[in-house]
């Protein structure tokens, strides 16, 4: 049974809910429809859009949004962050690790043939030194909430992380819907996302950068075709730096720089939002034009920093993430904060068995992939498919891993002008350079079809605004503002 | 400002430019042809695609496919269809580069050409799609004037109009004067008269020359007002003066005044400020023509060269 995020018990709802449950039952359906539409709108005009690949050539899609927030009490939110922080300490030193002396290969914590075996394991990185030893500076990191409440870690997402400026529309988009009901829960803002993201970024300049109080940033976007063009646009315009694409950068001397109309401007720190395997075709793939020839040697000589680091893929390998809480354990000697969901190898011959034995009840997933793409969710799948991913893994073992179909927690959701539960996660944004910072907020992605379990944007999920309260410990506060909230609601509106 | 981002607003402004001036041409030929002896319009559509420096097969033209290939063809990368289509491409790589207006107005630009079927480009139609375009592009530098910072972005987006008018303008009188060969400064005779206005309106400047000379068609005028006039928005003159105004400020904005560009600029602007219409047309209209259009094109090189593809070594080196 799914966890309810709204309600304990059948028409009862938790106590940071109550306000806004009040509100919505004065809200007739025609006039949230209206609202929703209005939202609609506003993205629409603003082309807050992201494109789905496979579909026809350029097909932008606005992200379809729900009104209705998830609501996440202070006490549950420390939680979080606490956990958060440690995990993405603990994998920094895990990639610092692997690329460098392998301490924890060596004393067995985690195989090497794993590591070894990992698609995204570069060795070009092996000894290589990055700035203040942080390997991935921005994480979005996917949370589910467990049937009996607590929050686990679903899947690090290390690499490029998208998302982000999903969370900052829906806020705004949320602030011009319920004003009142935003003020008076007393909603921790988000807004400052960017100029976080900045100042990490500027953390994290070389040392050999010229001007170390005003490195030259920019944002590497693989061009207005990728599906999350969108957001480089926004994320560069908000943080005021430059949006370049490969064929904007030039190395020379084992320097970056980027061609401007007045001359050659050198390059300091790149965020960028392109791939490994594309990023340099003197290095990685040849056949890529998005890259910039000869990055890797700039990025070698410590002449650029690039966020996310090359290579921290390794660390979110599905596979590895099985490990995690032993790394955790390895470097800080700590208990996790937050749990994993229950993994299985798939190259173990007896957790591969129960897989095989019991597919209908597992999620199979390819361990290099993200976004949903090459999934098996065992209760929604035909027999054909099964069999196939059957005969896949039986092929790659390695390739793939399975954990057991989780019933995501459920928020309601507005759907066609009525309320409905749907399926939810959470993905939190971590920064991690100077010091670590946590945007209290993040973006709840729901499962916008009834049932269905798969939240990612590509798959026909949507997204809600998070809100994290203020408040002490949350519930007792917020049932006493949930009073003078309707209140305000029901003087501005005319008697029912 | 990313050579690349100067890049695409510089052509983007070209080919919409370009794509206003075939719609007027053809426009203009259009009506030309309803007063015109078989005979005689064959010979029109010949000095059309010449004008448009358009490749053409040898033998007999047909009206029909050509107007097709100089409006809606895709092959053509000067049709106006692709000129559109290329303009709108250049705008949406960068398009948090201008405002959303703009954007707005090219996209519907595109889409109204898009949607457009080769019937309306013919005959009865035609008058209101062709104006269409030209409309379309008018109200998107409207727009642009409007809405968008007059900075650098800006003046890539003048030079780029400039560049592309002070070419086609020329070319289209260039071509005129090689047919008419040496023409007598007198008052053409009715049956030239259409021609000289038909040149005249190609550029829109038939009003506007009526202001200036009285409605007495003189050849030597007419090239005098083309060419020469410094006030007239689409004479060569007028357009190199612009052309030459933002490359200063550009070169100023980006501390590379002693460039290239703005030098051949300067002279080319100079030449025209102090030419006499009487001693060009002793010294051949084609051949001064000729001239001014290698210039441009020199400008167009040396724009590229200093701006958006220059080699990174000979930066480094100075």
């Amino acid at each position: 049974m799914a966890y309810d995020e709204m309600f304990k018990a059948r028409g009862v709802a938790r106590e940071h809910y109550q306000a806004l449950q009040r509100t919505l039952v004065g809200l007739a359906s025609e006039e949230l429809r209206k609202i929703q539409q209005a939202a609609d709108l506003t993205f629409l005009q603003e082309g807050i859009t992201f494109t789905v690949y496979g579909s026809k050539e350029g097909t932008e899609r606005i992200f379809p949004n729900d009104l209705i927030p998830r609501i996440i009490p202070a006490g549950e939110w420390a939680q979080i962050e606490k956990g958060l922080t440690q995990r993405l300490t603990a994998l920094n030193l895990f990639l610092r690790d692997i690329y460098h002396e392998g301490r924890i290969l060596s004393e067995g914590i985690v195989p090497r043939e794993l590591i070894y075996s990992c698609k995204h394991f570069r060795r070009e990185m092996r000894g290589l030194n990055v700035p203040r030893d942080i390997y991935v500076s921005i994480c979005g990191t996917d949370l589910v909430r467990l049937p009996d409440g607590s929050f686990a870690v679903l899947e690090d997402n290390l690499r490029v992380p998208s998302g982000v400026s999903y969370m900052l529309a829906n806020r705004k988009v949320l602030k011009r819907v319920f004003p009142t009901m935003f003020r008076d829960y007393g909603v921790w803002p988000v807004d400052h996302y960017p100029q976080a993201l900045l100042a990490t970024l500027r953390s994290l300049a070389p040392e050999n950068c010229p001007y170390a109080q005003d490195p030259t940033m920019v944002l590497l976007t693989p061009g207005v075709s990728n599906s999350a063009y969108f957001e480089h646009t926004f994320l560069a315009q908000q943080m005021g730096i430059e949006l370049v694409e490969g064929r904007d950068l030039l190395v020379h001397d084992n320097v970056v720089y980027m061609r401007t109309t007045s001359g050659p401007r050198r390059v300091d720190v790149v965020y960028r939002r392109v791939d490994d395997d594309f990023l340099d075709p003197l290095c990685f793939r040849r056949d890529s034009i998005l890259g910039v020839p000869g990055l890797f040697n700039a990025y070698r000589a410590g002449n650029v920093t690039l966020a996310n680091a090359i290579g921290t893929g390794v660390a979110d390998d599905k596979a590895v993430y099985a490990y995690v809480p032993e790394i955790i354990r390895f470097y800080l000697k700590e208990d996790p904060i937050l749990p994993n969901v229950p993994t299985y190898l798939l190259t173990d011959d007896a957790q591969r068995k129960h897989v095989l034995e019991n597919l209908e009840e597992m999620v199979v997933k390819a361990v290099g992939e993200s976004g949903g793409y090459g999934m098996l969710i065992g209760p929604h799948s035909t027999k054909q498919q099964r069999e196939e991913f059957r005969a896949r893994i039986l092929a790659e073992p390695r390739n793939y891993i399975a954990q057991p179909t989780l019933a995501l927690s459920c928020a309601p959701c507005l759907i066609d002008g009525g309320v409905e539960s749907r399926h939810i996660d959470l993905r939190p944004y971590i920064l991690m350079g100077e010091k670590v910072t946590l945007v209290p907020g993040g973006l709840t992605r729901v499962a916008l079809r009834k049932g269905s379990l798969v939240v990612n944007s590509s798959q026909g999920g949507g997204s809600k605004d998070t809100w994290v309260l203020r408040a002490g410990n949350g519930d007792d506060r917020v049932a006493q503002i949930a009073d003078a909230v309707v209140k305000g609601f029901t003087e501005k509106k005319p008697a029912q | 400002m990313l050579s690349r981002v100067a890049d695409s607003l510089y052509w983007m402004s070209r080919y919409l430019e370009r794509a206003e001036h075939t719609a007027r041409l053809v426009d203009v030929e259009l009506q030309l042809w309803l007063d015109q002896s078989p005979e005689a319009g064959a010979g029109r559509w010949r000095f059309l695609l010449e004008a448009l420096r358009t490749p053409s097969a040898k033998g007999a033209v047909d009206p029909t496919q050509l107007v097709n290939t100089l409006v809606f063809s895709r092959t053509n990368a000067s049709s106006i269809v692709s000129c559109i289509a290329t303009a709108r491409e250049n705008l949406r790589h960068v398009r948090e580069q201008c405002s959303s207006e703009m954007w707005e107005q090219l996209n519907r630009l595109y889409l109204q050409v898009m949607e457009a079927r080769p019937e309306e480009a013919w005959m009865l139609k035609s008058h209101g799609f062709f104006r269409g375009v030209q409309e379309g592009a008018q109200l998107f530098q409207g727009i642009t004037d409007g809405t968008m910072s007059h900075g650098e972005g800006w003046q890539y987006i003048q030079l780029g109009r400039y560049v592309e008018r002070t070419d086609t303008v020329a070319s289209l009188v260039e071509t005129h004067f090689k047919r008419v060969g040496q023409p007598a400064d007198q008052t053409v005779e009715s049956a030239e008269y259409l021609e000289w206005v038909g040149l005249l309106r190609a550029c829109v400047a038939f009003e506007a020359y009526c202001k200036a000379y009285t409605a007495e068609i003189r050849p030597l005028r007419v090239a005098e007002f083309l060419l020469l006039n410094p006030e007239f928005p689409h004479s060569v003159r007028f357009s190199v003066d612009r052309v030459n105004a933002a490359l200063h400020i550009i070169g100023d904005l980006t501390e590379r005044r002693a460039k290239l560009p703005t030098r051949i600029a300067g002279r080319l602007r100079a030449q025209l400020s102090f030419s006499q219409i009487e001693e060009v047309m002793t010294e051949g209209a084609h051949a001064y023509l000729e001239n001014v259009r290698s210039e441009c094109a020199q400008i167009h090189a040396a724009i590229h060269q200093i701006y958006f593809d220059y080699a990174i070594e000979s930066e480094m080196a100075s």
